[in-house]
């Protein structure tokens, strides 16, 4: 086997939070502070340690073969951008060092360097020059890049006057012909329209085939089963699993979901008048790993309490989309099944059919009445996630953009 | 009845899967390798010859935005040391009556504001110049030395459209340089590596100090001061000449006059002087900003 493409041996990386290393300070500043140092003498005994010590990235390992892709997943914070950004050369790391065979081309954000002011054709050298190409590579790509990006009526226009969809469009397409050895890949599918996404996953997907290396991180879990020969998960700045995408993908997926019971006891935002009080909403799945697809069963559990029992309790459960579009409204009158008098505190579960959702967020407002006074109300008192499913058995999936139901249909030919 | 428009079905990423091929570039790459920053460490020239073309790049995006939405476009180049002129001329040249060592008073104030203008306005877009491609420092990698390196080239441009007016002021005057004037863009560089080395102080110390997008100005105006560009260096009095030599820019503009005007003003000591000081500055400001520029990306 060759040299692995990307080697990184325990690699971390420190940040200050409060000192001055983090963020730009003014000289104002430096005496303001200098000013509250005997105040806090006085007040606390002693000058308050502001700059706090936190560790983006603690101890990260791996290696990733030539012609490897790899995904790396993890909650937002877990050090995922700062891992790229450190393969990147953008930023160093405080401890361990990293090896990388090749050239590197980075898409932590494209259109960095655009100028509005630049013409569309300017931008393309302009960008192309920062992101690492010469020129005559730059001129022998030009037609692709502009053929790509589709914006060959609009060349000698400053990309000012372009809409955001022309303008990322160009940006993705400079990006996407640097033909680097190792592709570092953050984030970028989450912007442009559906149509858009899917030529930029095929031109990944293309990439890979050519047995370039890709560092990919997403959010998209399809995306990352699918693209990906392997995946690393990290949690808190630490490699906290390592294996085949799937695995990781439903590792993960698996621990968000037990961490998926939103207190609401600190919840300010409620109305009602108060006597009984929702406490805890918990979004699962009946699924076994409890993750919500498209074909799952929602199990919702929700906590509450008041003063004295509760009498003729409503529960109403309504779920929107990111469009505020409402889906359903689960209320235990519709349905029956609740007792007349509820114990003064305690829980209730709702359990739905499938849902039959697109993959895409949902969001769940909470109410409670008594008799048929409001309780409480908890708007947006969650949201859960539904991750794509392959539920009419052919690897297709409508996106959430066009449609927010998946309807189970059949075909046939009429014979006339 | 209005259906929806016949859209392509999106692939579910899960039918891209294609097998990698694990031929592709063999080719022996070469090899990065990334650690902690050690301290002190020396600007890597190799590197930045490297990307010369990125620092062509962006001088050039300088010169075409700095002018693009302008009515009157690179005029303002030549317009700014213009009227200066005309206003020294008339307030130094004509109510003051200062001493000009025989050259006529616009052409002996041009050549100092020619250099003079270019190197303000490179120490200011210099200083500024990590601020304002903050995106760029967060995002992407390249020698960071690049940008305070581009802002001054920049200027060049600058610098070469208003040249062509002093060329038309010395016909006009009747003046023909000697043979002195060969050593002009001796004196050029050493204005540009004067500005180069300020600004890559400040630019630095902006990252961290957005003070100095505020004393920016400020110095630029307070220099024009301690430079001999409305009055001449024999000015000041004997005693102050060696203190007043350790600006750079002093040399510089008495060079240019030397070189230009024939000026018999020799500018020997101040300018070995002067020499002396831009070289400090300037090595000391690589050397500074090495050290700062791991930090940028943390801290812009």
């Amino acid at each position: 086997m060759s040299e692995p493409a990307v080697r990184v041996e325990r690699v971390g990386k420190r940040y200050r939070i409060g000192g001055p290393q983090m963020g730009y300070v003014t000289l104002r500043e430096a005496i303001v502070t200098a000013a509250q140092v005997p105040w806090q003498i006085l007040r606390d005994g002693g000058p308050r340690n502001s700059r706090k010590e936190f560790w983006a990235l603690k101890d990260v390992s791996f290696e990733v073969r030539q012609g490897e892709v790899l995904g790396i997943i993890g909650r937002n914070g877990a050090g995922k951008s700062t891992l790229l950004k450190i393969l990147a050369r953008v930023t160093h790391p405080t401890t361990g060092r990293a090896e990388i065979s090749g050239r590197v081309g980075s898409l932590l954000e494209v259109g960095t360097g655009f100028h509005p002011e630049l013409t569309g054709r300017e931008n393309i050298f302009l960008n192309g020059a920062i992101l690492g190409m010469k020129k005559v590579e730059i001129l022998r790509k030009f037609d692709a890049i502009v053929d790509f990006a589709e914006i060959d009526k609009f060349l000698d226009t400053p990309v000012k006057r372009y809409s955001s969809g022309m303008y990322m469009r160009l940006a993705f397409s400079i990006a996407a012909h640097l033909d680097p050895e190792i592709l570092i890949v953050d984030e970028v599918l989450a912007v442009g329209d559906s149509a858009f996404q899917k030529k930029c996953l095929g031109k990944m997907g293309r990439v890979a085939s050519e047995g370039r290396t890709v560092l990919f991180v997403s959010h998209n879990m399809p995306a990352v089963v699918s693209l990906c020969d392997r995946a690393l998960l990290l949690e808190s700045g630490k490699l906290a699993a390592e294996g085949s995408p799937a695995s990781i993908v439903q590792q993960y997926l698996a621990k968000e979901m037990s961490t998926s019971v939103i207190p609401l006891d600190q919840r300010e935002d409620r109305s009602g008048d108060g006597s009984a009080r929702i406490e805890f909403l918990k979004v699962e799945s009946t699924d076994p790993d409890k993750i919500i697809r498209s074909g799952s069963r929602l199990k919702l559990t929700i906590g509450y309490s008041s003063d004295r029992s509760v009498q003729r309790p409503q529960f109403v459960v309504s779920i929107y989309d990111q469009m505020d579009t409402g889906i359903f409204l689960l209320h235990n009158d519709f349905v029956g099944g609740l007792p007349e008098t509820l114990p003064s505190r305690g829980s209730v579960t709702c359990l739905t059919d499938p849902i039959n959702l697109t993959p895409g967020r949902c969001y769940v407002h909470i109410e409670l009445l008594k008799g048929n006074v409001r309780a409480d109300l908890v708007p947006y008192a969650g949201y859960f996630d539904v991750e794509a499913d392959d539920l009419f058995g052919s690897g297709m999936v409508p996106p959430r953009d066009w449609v927010l139901y998946m309807l189970g249909h059949s075909w046939w030919l009429n014979e006339d | 009845m209005n259906l929806k428009p016949n859209r392509e079905m999106p692939e579910y990423p899960g039918l891209l899967i294609e097998e990698p091929n694990l031929s592709a570039p063999a080719d022996h790459p070469a090899k990065t390798i990334i650690e902690p920053p050690r301290g002190w460490q020396v600007i890597n020239l190799r590197e930045i010859w490297r990307y010369r073309e990125l620092l062509y790049f962006l001088a050039w995006r300088d010169v075409k935005v700095r002018y693009k939405q302008t009515a009157i476009g690179a005029l303002w180049a030549v317009l700014q040391p213009f009227l200066t002129m005309v206003v020294f001329s008339i307030l130094f040249g004509r109510l003051m009556g200062l001493d000009t060592e025989g050259a006529p008073y616009p052409v002996f104030a041009y050549a100092a504001l020619l250099p003079w203008t270019f190197f303000s306005g490179a120490f200011t877009r210099s200083g500024n110049s990590l601020i304002s491609d903050a995106n760029l420092i967060s995002k992407v990698y390249f020698p960071r030395l690049i940008l305070p390196f581009s802002a001054v080239i920049s200027m060049l441009v600058d610098f070469g459209i208003a040249f062509i007016i002093l060329i038309g002021m010395m016909l006009y005057y009747g003046i023909t340089p000697g043979a002195a004037v060969l050593v002009l863009p001796l004196f050029l560089l050493l204005a540009f590596l004067t500005a180069l080395g300020i600004g890559l102080w400040l630019s630095a110390l902006n990252v961290k100090y957005r003070d100095i997008t505020y004393v920016i100005p400020f110095m630029a105006q307070f220099w024009l001061f301690l430079t001999p560009v409305a009055y001449p260096t024999s000015l000041i009095p004997d005693r102050w000449q060696l203190l007043y030599s350790l600006n750079p820019m002093v040399g510089v503009v008495e060079g240019f006059r030397w070189a230009l005007l024939g000026n018999p003003y020799i500018p020997g000591m101040p300018l070995i002087l002067s020499t002396g000081a831009v070289l400090a500055l300037f090595i000391g400001g690589l050397f500074y900003f090495r050290r700062m520029e791991n930090e940028f990306a943390d801290v812009v």
